[in-house]
């Protein structure tokens, strides 16, 4: 399929259209700047295998070239299972180029997230203004010759008060604006919308996050590959291993390295128990915001439960760093696999149980989430959904079968989907998958090959703590490793993985020095969470409460 | 073997100290903690508040999202320079008597992250009463910062500048 795409991408735009090599067997085009958005259309609207999904748009900064930026933009074919990769290198003094915010809406914040970043403009965007950093700051701090630790600090909380942010110029007649956050009891966390009501209706809530954006990105760039790996315990920090292991596999795809079948199944078992807890808590916190508190404690027993396995495993409940790369911090205690199987087996399915004894067929709970928050299944891939969210359309996408890693195929397992993508959908499609989640991690168990879980590459997994002690050239090795760090080849990669909230990708771009030189995280709600106002247009405000907690956005994740 | 020093009897602490003892009694066995939570730490905060860890052992189950209705602020979490003059409005907002807990190393001084975007520790915009290292910190350690708090809450009098309205 690459050559076919190759192929008439030529045919059709010629020398603006240029294949760069296939590193890693990863498929991408530069193309100029004034083309992007023809280019952009082409794919998208193609008959066979359109690329329907834009995964992600990020900005990268190379001072040393003519043309300093380069916007990337990642597509994804749901039919064709193919992924490519468009480069659009742009010069310093004019990072201008057109917007393709009206091809995919997904491209909307990703865009802003470029200009607040690196200060790359894009014609015909909608709202181009800064998403992550405040108001009052000044620079775009992605840029290498933006130091670190430059502050900005902000006054006052952003007042928007009776003025009108530039998207919500609908309509005339009375209204009231609404702020709701993000000091709130629903808004988990630092979220916050602006809401113009009439009545009790919402004729537009605009959400407005960067409230914990804590500059992950550049943060990694001033580290090791091996230093970030705490840090990526605090994207999703509800499910902490599974960020872990999408990190540690993007490196390891950087590498060439393959890590054995035991330390695969070892992972797929810690992130379908993230999978679970995760899913615990978004079920939770959106039960408590509509009145139910009861499901609250039962999840967050079984957390305790999981937790439990997670502190004998790694040492720590929820900042984890487990996996290293081409590697793992232990292999599993002994009995773990024993008290696993007792929480899958015994915990775990009666509380599952319990919960939706009480909430699934409950009338309160039917009618304040059936019918509310919907979207169509197609609207929803253009706003780049993934995961659950998009599951409850009704589109049937998981990369663990499409795109299935770590011997996902050889698992028996189903995919639940949805009708109507509504709230009470989503909490379906949620519950069941934490039913497949279990069956998963049974029959992980149940395969769990026996022998190493660490690669054997000396120039990337430090060598075991007893050799490091009596003999010398594992002391040399493990000093050489620390002080050097795991240095792979330049080039770029994209992996994804289906995480609990849909696809987390990691794009990393490697200069062949001991430090990444740009890591992007696709953070699956930050698609999600722009549909925000077309999904709560016309509900009730009491609606709005429910339509956010059921789509569960990690702030952690969606600002970094 | 050391000095205590004298502490000053007055008459009038014949009716002072019960009236501490009675009132930092209902205080610190009553806290109903704000939780401003923003990152992780506000998942290790849901933990101590559900079954297991229970917060409600120590009169801290009242969880108010109203500053107004709340006494103690728990700050969990990173916060940013975006979200810094939020926690300081919703500071101001809570009424005295107010305490405050930085709860997890991002609160305590900045955490992990140092860079354009993050507050280095929330006591460089509001006063803080007890610090919890920790990234994030167990249960156990909030719920030890909460018997913090209490014995905090149990030294105080009456005669105190800050209740007499000075």
């Amino acid at each position: 399929m690459t050559d076919e795409i190759a192929r008439t991408l030529q045919e059709k735009f010629g020398d603006a259209v240029t294949p760069v090599d296939g590193f890693r067997g990863e498929t991408s085009f530069t193309v100029d700047a004034d083309r992007i958005k023809a280019v952009s259309r082409f794919l998208a609207e193609r008959r066979d295998n359109a690329f329907d999904l834009l995964e992600d748009i990020c900005g990268v900064d190379y001072p040393d070239r003519e043309k300093r930026f380069e916007t990337v933009y990642h597509l994804y074919s749901l039919r064709g299972k193919k992924r490519i990769r468009l480069r659009v290198p742009l010069n310093a003094d004019h990072p201008v180029l057109p917007s393709v915010a009206g091809i995919w809406k997904a491209a909307d914040w990703f865009e802003r997230e470029a200009f607040d970043q690196y200060g790359i403009r894009f014609q015909g965007h909608p709202n181009l203004r800064r998403i992550l950093n405040h108001e009052a700051f000044v620079g775009h701090p992605l840029r290498k010759d933006y130091p670190i630790t430059r502050r900005h600090k902000l006054a006052a909380p952003t007042n928007f008060g009776w003025e009108e942010p530039a998207e919500a110029r609908t309509g005339d007649g009375e209204f009231t604006v609404l702020n709701i956050g993000p000091a709130h009891p629903t808004m988990h966390g630092t979220l916050r919308i602006l809401a113009r009501l009439q009545g009790e209706t919402i004729l537009q809530a605009i959400p407005e996050i960067g409230y914990l954006h804590r500059g992950f990105e550049k943060t990694a760039e001033q580290l090791t590959y091996q230093q970030v790996i705490p840090l990526t315990d605090r994207l999703n920090y509800v499910s902490a291993m599974m960020n872990n292991v999408g990190y540690a596999m993007a490196v390891e795809k950087l590498l060439d390295l393959a890590i054995p079948k035991r330390g695969q199944y070892i992972r797929v078992i810690i992130c379908e128990l993230s999978r679970i807890i995760d899913h615990l808590v978004c079920i939770a916190a959106n039960l408590v915001d509509l009145g139910a508190l009861t499901p609250y404690w039962y999840c967050f027993r079984d957390r305790e439960y999981v937790y439990d396995l997670l502190e004998a495993l790694c040492g720590a409940r929820l900042t984890t760093s487990y996996t290293r790369i081409g590697s793992h911090a232990h292999d599993l205690p002994e009995g773990w696999v024993e008290r696993c199987r007792q929480v899958i087996r015994e915990r775990i399915p009666r509380s599952i149980d319990e919960v939706e004894k009480l909430i699934t067929h409950n009338r309160i709970f039917v009618d304040r989430t059936q019918g509310v928050g919907g979207i169509s299944a197609q609207e929803a891939l253009n706003f780049g959904f993934t995961g659950p969210c998009l599951r409850a359309c009704g589109i049937p996408f998981d990369l663990r079968a499409a795109e299935p890693y770590y011997d996902y195929d050889k698992f028996d397992f189903d995919i639940p989907v949805g009708n109507n993508g509504d709230t009470y959908d989503r909490y379906l499609v949620r519950m069941e998958e934490m039913r497949q989640s279990l069956r998963i991690v049974e029959q992980a168990l149940d395969g769990l090959p026996e022998g190493p879980h660490k690669a054997a590459d000396r120039r990337v997994v430090l060598p075991e703590k007893e050799r490091v002690y009596t003999r010398f050239g594992a002391l040399v090795g493990h000093t050489k490793l620390i002080l050097d760090g795991i240095l792979p080849p330049p080039g770029q990669v994209y992996t994804a993985t289906e995480a609990a909230n849909g696809v987390l990708g990691f794009y990393i771009v490697s200069d062949g020095t001991k430090h990444p030189y740009r890591i992007k995280v696709r953070p699956p709600c930050f698609a999600i969470y722009q549909a925000l106002a077309r999904l709560t247009e016309g509900n009730m405000l009491a609606d709005l409460i429910a339509i956010v907690g059921s789509l569960n956005i990690i702030a952690g994740e969606l600002d970094r | 073997m050391g000095l205590e020093t004298a502490k000053i009897l007055r008459s009038s602490d014949l009716v002072t100290r019960p009236v501490d003892a009675i009132i930092n009694w209902c205080r610190e066995y009553s806290l109903w903690p704000y939780a401003f939570g923003t990152a992780c730490c506000a998942i290790e905060f849901m933990a101590v508040a559900a079954s297991h860890y229970d917060i409600s052992r120590f009169g801290a189950e009242v969880i108010r999202f109203s500053p107004r209705q709340a006494d103690l602020l728990i700050v969990s979490g990173t916060i940013s320079e975006k979200m810094a003059p939020v926690l300081k409005k919703i500071y101001d907002q809570i009424c005295d008597p107010k305490w405050v807990i930085a709860h997890g190393a991002c609160a305590c001084s900045g955490g992990i992250y140092n860079n354009y975007c993050t507050v280095q520790g929330i006591d460089t915009l509001i006063p803080v009463d007890v610090y919890i290292p920790g990234c994030p910190p167990t249960p156990e350690a909030l719920l030890d910062g909460i018997i913090q708090i209490q014995k905090i809450v149990e030294g105080e009098s009456i005669r105190d500048p800050k209740y007499r309205g000075d």
